[in-house]
């Protein structure tokens, strides 16, 4: 019965296990009693201080602030090219690395000022479907809109 | 711990060798290695084999199968780009704790055309993969950021980071063993094709196939078999792994233990900056070589984009007072990964032992070297060299 639910479930899936898509998308982390937070929630222990028992789940903000970035030229066959990669501060104290929308890519090259510390947001959105027809969700960041 | 000396060096011109084994081209340089030592095969009593992409291959004694079945103790080691230093240490440290007096360390790596490394990978669904989906991880995203993280710092510009592409490639058309031996100029190296910014092409490493061997020995038999050679000491020998830092996990921190194996390194060495003679350091990017000007206190803290600027006095070029790649670096002289640790460490001995292999691009009066890798997730090594 439980292989049948599976087969007919077609449902959206994150990309990884800390985007969550419900109630609405964020990003779940877990944070070690020394103050060390992570987004595998799967790991072992706290590579910060040793200890394995010590993890709380912690929901993270959906807004942060862009540390610093790339735009990537170069890649794979079939990732498009130029965008903008970027490690965004979030205000719980963790980096997360995530492609940054709504920005373009020979403006930031000319005005990498202008990146640093900007105000961006969590968005959504469909970035494959996998071999069993689920839409595979990613999220990335924007400029915030307020 | 016993004094370590280099007894021999060898190196074959990094390129590309579609029609070699792996075994071939490091059996090749560990034969030159032997040959410049003045010692067999069998001499040898142990053997620390550095190779990265072929590490589950027993590359080790498949280079024996090709130079010499000695039946000595082998081993295979793999640090990601620190693969060949690391086997450069195994076997100093082998020398050094007493176990045997005669070590060969080789470093081989054959990567063809790779293109890009990094950010791909992993079984399963590729609707799953996150490159270019949730950022980047290839090699000139990562180290670009590091660059970045530079400039946001310290006000550094695209151009601080081209003028060392042009100052390795110059220095590379007087290495005959160096991969590319073309010059560039400034405005080359800002208008080629961006690859991360702000690496364009001339600021990232060339993949390609190289070999490189040292022997190492104790110091009673650098009496009995240097005859009056001058032969270089290893001073210090150092690996750090990163220790935790706040972005570590999301961007790799490559300052943090290149910092603390600097630290210890001179320690050991018990000299500073200011008494090495030359450089060698892990310019994967042109980005890296600049934040590791200061991680190795070439200058201080926020004044990386100064010294490269300065034209004389301190500036990392030939013919200033610190000269840093000489051998065109990894940008020009080339990176295959697992070549490039004893590579840079041959570099250094040839300029201390006035080597005729380093003749043209000769470092003058070089008592003290060092020689810096970085690998990737994360390894660093630093080896002072001095006469």
């Amino acid at each position: 019965m439980a292989e049948q639910a599976q087969a007919t479930d077609t449902g959206p899936r994150p990309i990884v296990p800390w985007l969550k898509l419900a109630p609405k998308p964020h990003l779940e982390g877990i944070k070690c009693a020394c103050g060390a937070i992570y987004l595998d929630p799967k790991r072992v222990a706290c590579s910060k201080c040793g200890e394995a028992d010590k993890f709380s789940p912690l929901t993270l903000s959906d807004k942060g602030k862009v540390y610093v970035f790339s735009v990537v030229h170069q890649s794979y066959p079939g990732i498009k090219t130029p965008y903008v990669t970027a490690i965004v501060d979030l205000p719980e104290g963790i980096s997360v690395r995530a492609n940054l929308t709504d920005v373009d890519p020979e403006q930031a090259q000319k005005e990498p000022n202008k990146i640093f510390n900007l105000p961006v947001e969590l968005v959504t959105g469909v970035a494959a479907k996998d071999r069993e027809g689920h839409d595979v969700i990613a999220f990335s960041y924007r400029p915030s809109k307020n | 711990m016993r004094n370590v000396y280099v007894l021999g060096t060898g190196m074959i011109k990094f390129g590309r060798y579609p029609d070699k084994t792996v075994p071939q081209l490091g059996g090749a340089a560990a034969l030159l290695a032997l040959k410049d030592a003045g010692i067999l095969i069998k001499d040898v009593e142990m053997f620390a084999c550095g190779n990265l992409q072929q590490s589950n291959a027993m590359v080790g004694q498949r280079i024996l199968q090709q130079i010499g079945q000695t039946g000595i103790p082998v081993i295979n080691v793999a640090n990601a780009c620190a693969t060949g230093s690391t086997a450069f240490r195994e076997a100093y440290m082998s020398v050094a704790a007493g176990m045997y007096d005669i070590a060969m360390a080789v470093g081989v790596e054959q990567m063809g055309k790779a293109g890009l490394l990094g950010g791909a990978g992993g079984g399963g669904d590729p609707a799953y993969l996150t490159e270019g989906k949730v950022g980047s991880g290839t090699m000139p995203a990562v180290f670009g950021q590091a660059g970045i993280e530079h400039m946001r710092k310290y006000g550094t510009k695209m151009e601080h980071f081209a003028k060392i592409s042009v100052k390795s490639h110059k220095h590379a058309t007087k290495n005959p063993f160096s991969q590319y031996r073309n010059e560039v100029s400034l405005e080359d190296v800002m208008n080629a094709r961006m690859v991360a910014y702000p690496n364009t092409l001339y600021m990232c490493c060339p993949t390609g196939d190289g070999a490189a061997a040292a022997i190492l020995v104790s110091e009673d038999k650098l009496k009995q078999l240097a005859g009056g050679r001058k032969r270089a000491k290893v001073a210090a020998s150092v690996l750090t792994s990163d220790p935790w830092t706040d972005r570590d996990l999301t961007l790799p921190d490559v300052s943090t233990l290149t910092r603390r194996a600097s630290k210890q390194a001179y320690e050991k060495a018990g000299i500073g900056p200011k008494d090495i003679a030359l450089t060698e350091l892990h310019d994967c990017f042109a980005t890296a070589e600049l934040v590791h000007y200061e991680n190795l206190g070439l200058c201080g803290d926020g004044e990386a984009g100064k010294f490269i600027d300065e034209k004389g006095g301190v500036h990392p070029s030939l013919g200033g007072k610190s000269p840093v790649n000489v051998s065109g670096g990894l940008l020009s002289k080339g990176h295959p990964l697992g070549a490039t640790g004893v590579a840079n460490i041959c570099e250094v001995v040839w300029h201390l032992t006035q080597d005729d292999r380093a003749k043209e691009r000769q470092v003058p009066n070089a008592k003290a070297g060092q020689a810096h890798v970085i690998g990737l997730g994360s390894a660093c090594t630093i080896h002072i060299l001095t006469v």
